[in-house]
């Protein structure tokens, strides 16, 4: 296989053709009158020139330089690249759902209203939340609806003052945009040596002001909130609200409600916690549920069930209105739909357990080799540090490099931030004990080269389509466009 | 590592150098060693007002995006315009042809809460 596949444009050859037209068989008519000058071209299009089997190599060659759950591990932390299910594709694409129309009337889409409906409950029940909204296009949107919903809740209270929302410095990146795009002002908690957040330094920072609290649960370091049901009290006194990021829900599925722990606000992410695929192959859906005193501000419209019904409502005078062209991603959805229903509720515990078994076998296997700035037993996720490799001169980015010659997806790497040269892996709950083994083993391969050949690690990749790229150039002079010579 | 003696410096690894009633900030090497490539760099916009300890500019690196501080109160005079086309310039020469931004002094007492060079070197020591 050609390790550099070319443009399609550079593989165009003047006149080739994928498809041959018949002749002619209606009257010819001149273009004007169809078209006016105006806007007609003046030159033709330069699009490619190829054959219909230059065309299927090229893409099929492209394809087989993938790299994907379909073939390969993927331990992106806090991504949860799990498998997805084959069969959730068969039910998203069953004709009752995929041929409908968003215009259609509810009369015409009853079946569609149920499974939302139901779906709803479902969320609700796993994660003890009174009402949810299925709007969110993803877990970032479902933060951006989340701040608003406080935002509403406060200005009805008439508590317009609180404009400030704390946020612990092992968050997502995306908890602070999308507090700030929501107006408020950012305030940043520590995280103790424990790797937790530091309660002393929430207490100082309770003020008037204080509108809420970002947090996610387990964090970022892969470690479980033990206090969360003081972190919540200390906001809820204060007047404040408890914003939970439902990134690393598979973590609890069937263990612990985020309502029970005093959360007043959770979105998940299908496309991570529930099977929808996503990376390249999305979109998310990041549906987003509140607790009793902010429902009234949920957008609309809300499947309501009215005897054997089920109907659009609207009429919600304290709603924020709505986020979201139409009722969400609904495919997402129905593969979510499908995959709790076919595990189940002891499914879904399972799901949790091996998350966390996996999680810790590979922590077992690698402390030894690898710094582990927090040793706890860790929930589905653990960091690990590149330190002791750095002083070989080896960094963090050689090691996730270097995995990619054995074969593997590199983990998430430089996050969380508070972590120095970060390696953050999560294996997901869909992985054998084997493919465990053998990444481990990897890893613990490119920690003993770090110190017997630290130029090897440097150096890589070595066996990939394109070695090192010089990311450097392409983020500070991006180039987008193909140049006709 | 270089921490030039005649500035002044943050815990947020911000460097200021004091001239003529008004200060240049830059960001220290450690800082731009630690953010590796700087690939963007964000500036105030001048005659913005700016609070001491709040977020005034953005530097992305290949690693991720960072929050200014502004080390002072004040006005925004100038900016460095050379930073559009090098970002660069900040990983090169962070004290001198990497600065980012210079602030009218609004009240020079502000300068007794910032740290000299041995301060901010010892404190870098105490974080590894």
């Amino acid at each position: 296989m050609s390790q550099q596949e070319k443009l399609i444009f550079e593989i165009s050859s003047s006149g080739r053709r994928g498809v041959s037209l018949p002749p002619l068989d209606v009257p010819r008519k001149p273009l004007e009158e169809m078209i006016p000058t105006k806007f007609q071209r003046k030159t033709p299009p330069r699009l490619p020139e190829v054959s219909e089997l230059d065309v299927v190599r090229h893409f099929t060659r492209l394809s087989q330089l993938n790299y994907s759950v379909d073939t390969h591990f993927y331990p992106l932390g806090s991504c949860t690249m799990k498998y997805n299910p084959r069969v959730h594709e068969e039910v998203a694409g069953l004709e009752g759902f995929s041929r409908l129309h968003p215009y259609q009337p509810p009369e015409q889409t009853q079946g569609m209203l149920e499974l939302l409906y139901h779906f709803s409950e479902l969320v609700k029940e796993i994660c003890g939340m009174p009402e949810f909204s299925l709007q969110p296009a993803a877990g970032a949107h479902g933060e951006l609806l989340g701040m608003m919903l406080v935002r509403a809740y406060h200005r009805k209270r008439g508590e317009t003052g609180r404009k400030k929302i704390i946020i612990p410095d092992s968050a997502h990146g995306t908890n602070p945009a999308s507090a700030a795009l929501s107006g408020f002002e950012v305030i940043e908690v520590k995280s103790d040596s424990h790797g937790l957040v530091d309660l002393e330094d929430l207490r100082r920072t309770m003020s008037p002001e204080i509108a809420g609290m970002m947090i996610t649960n387990p964090n970022t370091l892969g470690l479980f909130e033990k206090d969360i049901v003081t972190i919540c009290n200390i906001l809820h006194e204060a007047g404040g609200l408890v914003y939970c990021d439902g990134a690393n829900m598979n973590a609890l599925l069937g263990r612990v409600k985020p309502g029970a722990m005093g959360i007043d606000l959770l979105h998940l992410n299908l496309h991570k916690t529930f099977t929808g695929p996503h990376g390249g192959g999305g979109p998310g859906s990041g549906p987003l549920g509140v607790s009793e005193p902010l429902r009234p501000f949920l957008p609309v419209p809300r499947v309501k069930k009215e005897g054997d019904t089920y109907i659009w409502d609207y009429n919600y005078p304290e709603t924020i209105g709505r986020i979201k062209a139409f009722y969400g991603h609904i495919g997402v959805i129905i593969k979510a739909y499908a995959y709790i229903l076919s595990l189940g509720t002891e499914g879904l515990m399972k799901v949790s357990e091996a998350a966390v078994l996996n999680a810790n076998f590979l922590r077992k296997k690698l402390s030894n080799f690898y710094d582990l700035p927090y040793p706890e037993v860790c929930m589905h996720e653990f960091v690990l540090s590149g330190r002791r490799q750095k002083k070989q001169g080896v960094t963090t980015l050689d090691i996730a490099k270097r995995l990619l010659d054995y074969d593997f997806y590199a983990p998430t790497i430089y996050f969380p931030l508070i972590v120095e040269e970060a390696l953050m892996i999560e294996p997901t709950e869909t992985e054998s004990k084997q493919t465990l083994e053998a990444f481990a083993e990897a890893l613990i391969k490119i920690a003993k080269e770090a110190e017997s050949a630290p130029d090897r690690v440097k150096g890589a990749p070595f066996d990939t389509p394109v070695r090192r790229l010089d990311e450097v150039k392409a983020a500070r002079e991006p180039n987008l466009h193909w140049n006709f010579p | 590592m270089e921490f030039p003696q005649e500035l002044y410096y943050t815990e947020t690894h911000e460097w200021l150098r004091v001239k003529d009633g008004e200060v240049e900030v830059g960001i220290t090497s450690y800082a731009q060693e630690q953010l590796r490539d700087v690939v963007f760099v964000e500036l105030p916009r001048i005659g913005k007002k700016v609070k001491a300890k709040q977020p005034c500019a953005v530097i992305e690196s290949v690693k991720a995006a960072f929050d200014i501080y502004a080390p002072l109160s004040g006005d925004i005079l100038s900016i460095n315009k050379e930073l559009e086309g090098q970002p660069e310039l900040i990983n090169k020469d962070p004290y001198g042809r990497g600065w980012m931004f210079t602030i009218k002094i609004e009240n020079s007492g502000e300068l007794q809460n910032l740290l000299n060079a041995q301060a901010y070197a010892s404190k870098i020591k105490e974080a590894h």
